[in-house]
């Protein structure tokens, strides 16, 4: 890559050509604001907030699309720039609904914070507001267009990364809003509630469908058992909230927590992926054996199950019929667990802490049910339990190193990997080998599916037989990989698909960053070390060791694949049709 | 326009249209103009098979539809009757007048009627100041208006 030579704020710097005049500023120590900007999601220039003067251009520039040149003088802060800043955001902040006080953003909100820094006291513009819609009719997603600044990050997460494309702008000038066509609500769209939107959205424009009163509810209600499940990916990022350093892995401190905001068990989702092992890896050994579909695609990721069934309903044997862990904690927690402690299943509350959106409506799935009670009742996301901790004054950094309780909350390295693109699999796989080599394998690191690649494929040898693998996370990715199975020009024997980006790690219900923290820090990468680490350091590594699980086999299901384990861990799909027209 | 307009007849019509289309650059634009004429509106309908045919999302073509005043979602009566709410229109009474046009042919303002006949709008100044109010029917101008003139107007278009 050449270099060119410009000069910014009249000090010369060599920068390599292929940046942009905002990349350029910042790598060399001068930053510059932004507001819709991010880096390989939306860089679009839209939102005028890091204008910079170019010395020979009439009007001010966007800096986040303007290449650099040779020669070129840029002044990033003069007065006619800053003021040019502060009448972009001043006009924002006329058309906005400024609640900040009780919106589910403040204090991580890009606007509050830009408006913070541009030194905003006063907005000289009153004039017409937009006409605010509402949408809360889905279990997972809050829609309030009063609070959208129109930047397009959840468009572009939406069409771009997730090549799906329920939202776009609608309607024209001051008019425009940010919706799903016809303006309907994003629960009769074909969305999959991954909340990749949210995650993008700089404001409070989209934000998860909170459950923390039901849970609070539930808590105080004296007659309820209320028991609790954390997913993988909530460790890896739990800390975030609190201060804590990208990818530091939280557990003992989780737990702790979870103890303290007054659960009767402190169980582990993580126990009910190495369920999942089990059964699915079962599933898989007997599609193998006895010519059933393949390749078999996990099931573990809501998302990704609403977009096969919306997308390529044809293609839906080959999902696993493997309930999600989630749901077959819940499952298990009323039957084996109300069993083993006398306790009615009417009367126990499962609660799920999730990195996910799409696990609220999940939960609603009638047929994710046991005897007519749903299988998990509350969902909350990762950040819903920051708030929880928060709101019970627990000082999360001083808390002791706590466990998850016995029975469900133990757990192998192969349930904690869960939660990283690639980690089912290899959790599989660590399984698979060992039934069918009919060892105790020693290596367990199957590094081939690991990482951020976004379609990684291997063919692992087993016992003599090629196991030929692939793994895809979003749903763009997973889409190339079913029309090649569409057009029958794949012949994998096993996929897993995560509908986000990353896998869980860096699903829809995690911790918020802001685009500056966004752009140079790919969390994907840094919350998945946090996994890794713990998986590494367990001293049972695969799901079939785990000794709580061979007692769940021994004492309640007897095998994998039972007929009882059908009952309560297997489910089956739908064809959704996309946006059915009304008679 | 009939009211039934979303014929089998017409889908043909926007499949081949379609087909002539989907392979060049940009394929969006050409074929909404047409699904407009064919169609005399792009209702819900109409886009769910462009967006199936072109793999574009129904957002994204909901969006264009509703960006350009061209492309109406609803399609327009037989009569479009526009009545001016320009300053000397409206000083003159233009808002008696729609009243009164709104009672005799059941449409309210930007709506069409049951049966296709009458599309009513409300339009800003269309430069016949000096004839205010002044209404439209197609292409048909009526000016200095009094109440009492409207009946027989409409009944003209009724018949």
């Amino acid at each position: 890559m050449s270099n060119v030579s410009l000069i910014i704020n009249g000090a010369n710097y060599e920068v390599p050509s292929n940046l942009t005049v905002l990349e350029a500023a910042r790598t060399v120590g001068i930053d510059i604001p932004t507001l819709c900007f991010l880096k390989d999601i939306n860089e679009v220039g839209a939102c005028r907030v890091c204008v910079v003067e170019v010395e020979g251009a009439r009007a001010l520039q966007a800096s986040c699309v303007l290449p650099v040149r040779e020669g070129m003088v840029v002044n990033t802060n003069t007065g006619r720039v800053r003021n040019a800043r502060k009448n972009t955001v001043e006009l924002l902040l006329a058309n906005h609904n400024r609640e900040c006080t009780t919106c589910v953003r403040s204090k991580n909100c890009e606007l509050q914070s830009v408006s913070e820094e541009l030194g905003i006291r006063d907005i000289r513009f009153e004039g017409a507001k937009r006409e605010p819609k509402f949408d809360d009719a889905s279990y997972s997603i809050v829609r309030d267009s009063s609070k959208c600044i129109l930047c397009g990050r959840c468009v572009s997460a939406c069409k771009n990364v997730q090549g799906i494309g329920i939202l776009d702008f609608l309607n024209r000038g001051f008019d425009t809003t940010v919706g799903p066509a016809f303006e309907m609500s994003m629960n009769d769209a074909p969305c999959i509630y991954c909340g990749q939107c949210m995650v993008v959205c700089p404001v409070g424009a989209l934000s998860e469908k909170s459950g923390i009163d039901r849970v609070w509810s539930a808590l105080e209600d004296k007659s309820k058992h209320v028991i609790v499940q954390s997913a993988p990916a909530v460790r890896a990022a739990l800390g975030e909230e609190f201060g804590y350093e990208i990818g530091t892995n939280v557990t003992g401190k989780l737990a702790t927590a979870l103890r303290k905001l007054g659960f009767a068990k402190i169980f582990d989702t993580n126990w009910a992926a190495d369920v999942t092992i089990m059964e699915e890896g079962t599933e898989l050994l007997g599609r193998l054996k006895n010519g059933g579909k393949l390749p078999m695609i996990t099931s573990c990721s809501p998302g990704w199950v609403r977009y096969i069934e919306f997308n390529y309903p044809d293609l839906l044997e080959h999902l696993s019929s493997c309930k999600s862990p989630q749901n077959m904690f819940g499952a298990l927690a009323k039957s084996y667990y109300a069993e083993k402690h006398g306790i009615d299943p009417k009367d126990i509350v499962v609660v799920s802490v999730m990195p996910c959106t799409s696990k609220k409506s999940e939960i609603e799935r009638p047929e994710l049910s046991v005897n007519g009670l749903q299988d998990v009742d509350i969902s909350i996301t990762t950040r819903e339990l920051a708030r929880m901790i928060k709101e019970a004054r627990i000082e999360f950094d001083k808390l002791e190193e706590g466990t998850f309780d016995a029975f469900m909350g133990d757990y192998s390295g192969a349930g904690v990997i869960f939660g990283a693109t690639g980690g089912v699999m290899e959790a599989a796989l660590r399984t698979v080998a060992d039934v069918l080599t009919g060892q105790d394998l020693e290596n367990v690191d199957y590094t081939a599916v690991r990482g951020i690649e976004g379609i990684k494929e291997a063919t692992v040898n087993i016992a003599g037989t090629d196991v030929k693998i692939a793994v895809a996370h979003n749903t763009t990715n997973a889409g190339i990989l079913l029309d090649k199975i569409r057009a029958g020009e794949a012949d994998y024997h096993f996929i897993e698909i995560m509908a986000c980006p990353g896998g869980c790690v860096n699903g829809g219900g995690q911790p918020i960053q802001p685009a500056n923290v966004r752009n140079v820090i790919d969390l994907r990468a840094e919350r998945a070390k946090a996994l890794y680490s713990e998986d590494a350091s367990k001293a049972v590594r695969k799901s079939h060791k785990n000794p709580e699980i061979k007692k769940l086999y021994d004492e309640y299901l007897g095998e994998p694949n039972s007929h009882k384990a059908h009952e309560l861990l297997h489910t089956h799909y739908y064809a959704r049709e996309q946006y059915p027209i009304k008679k | 326009m009939a009211k039934n307009f979303l014929t089998e007849e017409n889908f043909a019509k926007l499949n081949r249209v379609i087909e002539e289309h989907k392979d060049m650059q940009g394929p969006l634009m050409p074929i909404l103009h047409e699904a407009q004429h064919i169609f005399g509106a792009i209702p819900m309908e109409v886009q769910k098979v462009i967006s199936e045919k072109l793999h574009v999302p129904l957002a994204e073509i909901y969006g264009v539809v509703t960006f350009y005043s061209q492309f109406t979602l609803e399609p327009k009566g037989e009569y479009l009757i526009g009545i001016c709410l320009g300053t000397a229109c409206y000083v003159r009474g233009a808002q008696s007048i729609i009243d009164k046009v709104v009672e005799l042919t059941g449409v309210t303002v930007g709506k069409t009627s049951a049966d296709g006949k009458f599309s009513l709008e409300a339009t800003r100044c269309i430069g016949a100041c000096g004839l205010a109010p002044v209404l439209t029917i197609n292409e048909d101008v009526y000016g200095r208006l009094v109440l009492e003139d409207i009946p027989g107007i409409i009944a003209k278009y009724q018949g």
